[in-house]
């Protein structure tokens, strides 16, 4: 058995690139329970004992998919650890698990043993997922670009073209993975593994790829999708995309074109800062401004909860 | 987390104690979200913040005594009446931190 059990757990989860979720209790301090009479808490004896501060709980989800040998859809997550009582302990590990599927990190209350509404017991729940993943198509020097700002911005960044003499690794050495294939039949492919946190970026501006490259990713959960291109491209690729089929009102909600941010982009490096800034904006559901020209402070309510390093409030 | 963890593994090697401090909250604006984190070494060496620079130097005299005593405890930083809560924050934020020693 380790000395460390817990952080060793914890750490090759990381290392690996693996979800896995940490529960720690923050705060523990009993709680008078109003709705009891003095009889009924004389009768329930003593109080359980609370957990310490610092008690803690490691979750590793069961691996997705399942299948193949030993894949079971039942499977177990692997816990590590233990908050001390074993009711909390099977309520924060359906609580963790839950918090990690969405992919938040929280602070939430339990009664000694797991209670819903008290707030004996605080603890702090911090989902570890994996990076969002970056699909950017058209082996370009935009893409060049595009893959070091998706990495510095934490994306895992895929370059797919279907011309083997450019979609080379050695002409994008930022991205973790280079693929040589048709985009459309590339996402088709990982359209199941793709969701709300990941990003699709067309900046072929060709449309015989861009065409069903967007169509495709529009089949999928990504919660951007983007096409490079001017407005005389943009305007001729959207006719492209109606009359191949595409649904103008899912077009209009979803395919950010032209992409990016205008910031007066020119040069391959600027608009990969401008297409990052949009992508940024989109997941906050922002429009991107300057922050000096934002009444967030005086009339946003929506920008309330904002606790990012650019101080909104 | 994962970016302290090369310092971590370096000072668990050398048999040094390590302490490790966590954003557990945020009201108001602040400067790292929850889960930011920062580990101190026994000998005083910092890996990762926990803020904009404000309140880190104050985590690692905490942190420091939190190896000493062997006890976790919840630290709240920021606007208060409250002497305890002296170190502020620039931004009028309140950052709730967790300093515990990495015995787990």
């Amino acid at each position: 058995m380790s000395e460390r059990p817990v952080y060793e757990a914890l750490r090759s989860a990381l290392l690996a690139s693996e979800p896995v979720v940490l529960v720690t209790v923050v705060a523990a301090v009993p709680q008078i329970d109003s709705t009891l009479s003095r009889v009924d808490v004389d009768e329930a004896g003593p109080a359980g004992e609370l957990p310490g501060v610092g008690a803690k709980l490691l979750v590793v989800p069961p691996p997705v998919g399942g299948g193949g040998v030993g894949g079971s859809p039942e499977a177990e997550p692997t816990v590590i650890g233990t908050i001390g009582d074993a009711e909390l302990d099977r309520v924060l590990v359906r609580d963790a698990l839950a918090a990690l599927e969405r992919g938040i990190t929280v602070t939430r209350h339990y009664g000694p043993r797991g209670e819903a509404r008290r707030e004996d017991v605080s603890v702090f729940i911090e989902s570890f997922t994996v990076p969002p993943t970056l699909v950017i198509f058209g082996a370009v020097d935009f893409t060049a670009a595009l893959a070091a700002a998706g990495k510095l911005v934490g994306f895992r960044v895929v370059v797919c073209d279907a011309r083997p003499v450019f979609a080379t690794p050695r002409r994008f050495p930022a991205a973790d993975e280079v693929v040589v294939d048709w985009p459309d039949r590339y996402l088709d492919r990982i359209a199941s593994g793709l969701g709300p946190r990941d990003a699709i970026c067309v900046l072929t501006h060709d449309t015989k790829f861009d065409v069903p490259a967007v169509l495709a990713a529009l089949q999928t959960r990504a919660g951007y999708i983007g096409a490079m291109g001017s407005r005389r491209t943009h305007e001729e690729r959207w006719k492209r995309l109606v009359e191949a089929g595409a649904d103008e009102a899912a077009l209009r909600a979803r395919l950010l074109s032209p992409i990016g941010l205008d910031i007066g982009a020119r040069t391959p490096e600027e608009t990969a800062v401008a297409i990052c800034a949009e992508i940024i904006a989109a997941r906050a559901g922002v429009a991107g401004a300057s922050l000096r020209d934002s009444r967030a402070g005086v009339a946003g309510a929506s920008l309330r909860d904002s606790s990012g390093p650019i101080h909104r409030r | 987390m994962k970016e302290i963890i090369p310092d971590i593994d370096r000072w668990l090697a050398s048999g040094e104690q390590v302490a490790v401090a966590r954003v557990v909250g945020v009201e108001g604006s602040g400067p790292r979200d929850p889960g930011a984190a920062m580990a101190v070494s026994a000998s005083g060496e910092v890996a990762g913040s926990v803020s904009g620079g404000c309140v880190e130097g104050a985590v690692v005299t905490e942190a420091l005594e939190v190896l000493q005593s062997g006890q976790a405890r919840l630290r709240t930083f920021g606007y208060s009446d409250d002497e305890a809560f002296a170190v502020g924050l620039t931004c009028g934020g309140t950052l709730h931190i967790l300093i515990e020693p990495l015995d787990w």
